[in-house]
């Protein structure tokens, strides 16, 4: 892959990280380290928007594989990306790597309704282009 | 003075003794949120209970400090104290700030009812807090602050 497809940034909060920011095809790929929560909420959202408006950002994916807890606040953020990805064009939000427990949470809010699962970041891609 | 005790009907008042509890105090700040899911899942493992247990506990707990930072406290800097209570198999968890209070506890707990949709609040709080534990009872009094009361069984094996 062109290294110019392929950008990984990290937000560095401190001594510990809470997000990963990689951008893939026009996807922004989110991939979070910490639980999310209100706290890191508010760090995803300020990037992932920044990100989005520089970057020409057309698809969204979270990447849940190092988080074993979310709780409201994911919800959130979630439905705040998909919502400025709709106002842009006709993306697509997809999260991978989801544990049971977040699954939990993205079930009974009724987020499925409008975001899609896939097991990992390659499954992902072969399903959105 | 006769005072009228609202809600006793849907909520068992909690015992007076437990077997063991512990009380905490912390700054409304929002990295505080993960170090009261930490707590009380410290706290409560003593009752084995199992990791879907935990992670209801933990999400209940979770929600109602975030709301006591957002929404009591509205991002100031207040206390917020966090009491857990075990008795036999059960939790009591009670989360009380001394910020504005609630106006209207029934609209607050509303799904999907939140006042702040810029923050991008989902209004799903209370909805999860009732849903992961077993009793919620909310007591509030404006500009006097609020308490979240909940309790959950632990299944005995």
């Amino acid at each position: 892959m062109d290294k110019k497809d392929s950008i990984r940034w990290t937000i560095g909060r401190k001594s510990t990280e809470s997000a990963e920011f990689e951008i893939k095809d026009r996807t922004l790929i989110i991939h979070m380290k910490e639980d999310l929560d209100h706290h890191n909420a508010l760090y995803i959202r300020e990037y992932a928007d920044k990100k989005m408006v520089t970057k020409n950002v057309q698809n969204i994916i979270f990447d849940f594989s190092q988080v074993n807890f979310m709780d409201s606040s994911g919800i959130g953020v979630i439905l705040g990306r998909y919502k400025k990805l709709r106002l842009l064009g006709s993306g697509r939000v997809v999260v991978t790597g989801v544990c049971s427990c977040v699954n939990r949470i993205l079930t009974m809010s009724g987020l499925y309704g409008i975001v899609d699962q896939y097991p990992d970041i390659t499954d992902a891609f072969t399903h959105l282009n | 003075m006769n005072q009228e005790v609202l809600n006793d009907d849907n909520f068992e008042s909690c015992p007076l003794i437990f077997d063991n509890e512990m009380e905490i105090e912390f700054s409304s700040l929002s990295k505080n949120e993960s170090f009261a899911r930490t707590v009380v899942a410290a706290f409560v493992s003593q009752l084995n209970p199992t990791l879907e247990e935990i992670a209801d506990i933990k999400t209940a707990v979770s929600e109602a400090v975030t709301n006591s930072i957002i929404h009591g406290y509205r991002n100031t800097v207040g206390k917020i104290i966090m009491h857990c209570g075990i008795k036999g198999n059960e939790v009591f968890v009670d989360i009380i700030d001394h910020g504005v209070g609630i106006e209207d506890i029934p609209k607050a707990m509303e799904p999907l009812f939140t006042t702040s949709p810029e923050m991008e609040r989902s209004g799903m709080g209370f909805a999860f807090m009732s849903a992961f534990m077993d009793q919620l009872d909310v007591e509030s009094k404006k500009n006097e602050g609020t308490t979240v009361k909940m309790k959950k069984r632990i299944a005995t094996t």
